[in-house]
């Protein structure tokens, strides 16, 4: 198993690690994002889709332990890559000018770790309930309305999700080039992909803080 | 033209260094920006200072020696201009330029402005060639080669292996290096038989030689003077997945 060895320890190894990690994580960040959107259908089909999801504890605990490891894989090896590059560069430039990088390439490694806080945060604060003030395990839309009626909690997840828009506007472009796929063909088509995918995903998300905060679900 | 000249000064790999300041009073736009360090240079002989190491050969822009950070920018600011290519019009009367040898783990500073790029040797060493039968060479037109798969393959083999890339990259990457070699042989018929095998290895030595890795910003191929394309990284991350999945090792 040398070879397999020699490919987790390439840098080039642990970029499509991240890169395939990151493919799931997509997945369900769209997945979750399309399911909490039936918040505007009222607290009974957001319950009721709470409640399917949770019907079957194996298959629940299958995708629960896929999206961990994605996220382990996915922090272990930016963690690992972070450091190679920090080394790779001792001294700094007097003077650098960037030329072409995006504000998602740049906020990849500090968004990453907000968004990290953010799902430690999200996870104590709506799945266990632990930092919840009135935490109830099957009322999912109250659950909601009562933990983001705090401004500063609300303006915490939109701010999140600037980072996770950021994030996917670099990286679900640069996934399919670290997976090797490159093509003039494809190229404008990634691009945008990854664009409408960022705006997307923020959209989705953020109109729920923000429909509470200005008193639209209540 | 009068600039104000921020230069780099290291006496060697185990001095700190310094940026020292200088007045060029009598700079033409008609000279290259290595030509101007000439005329620093023969300022400094005179006065019975040291002169500004700096590391030049062809000066036509081919051979990849003259490689500076010059304000913020691997060649400074001229699109594909290799240092040498670059002109002082460029510039404005009373600019400040600054100038910094490439900042990489894998390229220590030797003297001034120059620093040790034998990391890239060894990439090349590691894989970066053909194997090739003994006896008179054979008729060029011998193998068919679509012209596509020919430019492509040509604008690979562009890279003169200054380190632009490298300098411009926020990870200190070798990526556009590396790929562009591996692009060049492995695109072409006469490469495949160590085309696997090159990638692997030359990705292995990449990696030694301590380069940071790829985050897909793109600032290699906009300091590139060849204008590689970020294409090539693609297309040896497809390959070394491809490698590392399916290559056999030799029978011992």
């Amino acid at each position: 198993m040398h070879w397999a060895r020699a490919f987790a320890e390439s840098t080039i190894g642990k970029k499509i690690f991240m890169a395939a990690s990151g493919v799931i994580l997509v997945g369900f960040v769209l997945v979750h994002m399309t399911g909490n959107l039936l918040m505007f259908q009222g607290p009974a089909a957001i319950n009721h889709y709470s409640a399917f999801l949770k019907s079957s504890a194996p298959l629940l605990w299958a995708v629960r332990i896929t999206l961990l490891v994605s996220v382990a894989v996915h922090i272990g090896s930016a963690w690992s890559l972070t450091l190679v590059a920090r080394a790779a560069r001792p001294a700094r430039y007097a003077r650098h000018h960037a030329q072409v990088s995006t504000w998602g390439a740049r906020s990849m490694r500090t968004g990453g770790v907000l968004l990290f806080g953010f799902i430690v945060f999200h996870l104590l604060h709506l799945t266990t309930g632990n930092v919840h003030p009135e935490f109830s395990p099957s009322d999912v839309y109250g659950n909601v309305v009562v933990g983001l009626r705090m401004p500063v909690v609300a303006a915490f997840y939109v701010v999140a999700m600037i980072a996770l828009g950021l994030h996917l506007a670099h990286g679900v472009s640069s996934l399919f080039q670290t997976l090797g796929l490159n093509h003039p063909h494809w190229n404008p088509i990634r691009h945008r992909l990854a664009i409408v995918l960022a705006v997307l995903v923020f959209t989705g998300f953020s109109t729920i803080p923000l429909a509470v905060a200005f008193g639209v679900l209540r | 033209m009068r600039i104000t000249l921020r230069v780099w000064r290291q006496l060697g790999p185990t001095d700190p260094g310094r940026l020292e300041t200088r007045d060029v009073p009598d700079v033409s736009p008609d000279m290259s920006f290595l030509e101007m360090l000439d005329v620093v240079n023969e300022g400094l002989i005179a006065a019975g200072e040291t002169p500004i190491a700096f590391d030049h050969d062809c000066r036509e822009g081919i051979c990849g020696a003259c490689s500076m950070m010059i304000n913020g920018v691997p060649h400074g600011p001229n699109r594909a201009t290799t240092t040498c290519q670059l002109h002082m019009r460029t510039f404005r009367d009373g600019d400040t330029i600054v100038v910094e040898p490439w900042r990489a783990k894998a390229f220590p500073v030797v003297r001034d402005l120059v620093v040790d790029r034998s990391a890239l040797d060894r990439i090349i060493s590691a894989g970066g060639f053909i194997g090739v039968s003994t006896g008179s060479a054979a008729d060029a037109n011998a193998t068919p080669i679509p012209k596509t798969v020919a430019d492509r393959a040509m604008d690979s083999a562009q890279c003169i292996g200054c380190g632009a890339c490298v300098a411009a990259c926020p990870n200190a990457s070798a990526m556009l290096f590396t790929a562009a070699k591996v692009v060049h042989l492995g695109l072409l018929p006469q490469g495949q038989p160590e085309r696997y095998r090159r990638v692997l290895s030359m990705v292995r030595q990449m990696d030694l030689e301590e380069f940071g890795g790829c985050t897909n910003f793109g600032e290699c191929q906009d300091a590139c003077p060849k204008e590689i394309n970020v294409a090539v990284i693609g297309r040896m991350n497809a390959d070394f997945l491809k490698a590392s999945l399916s290559n056999r090792d030799e029978a011992a």
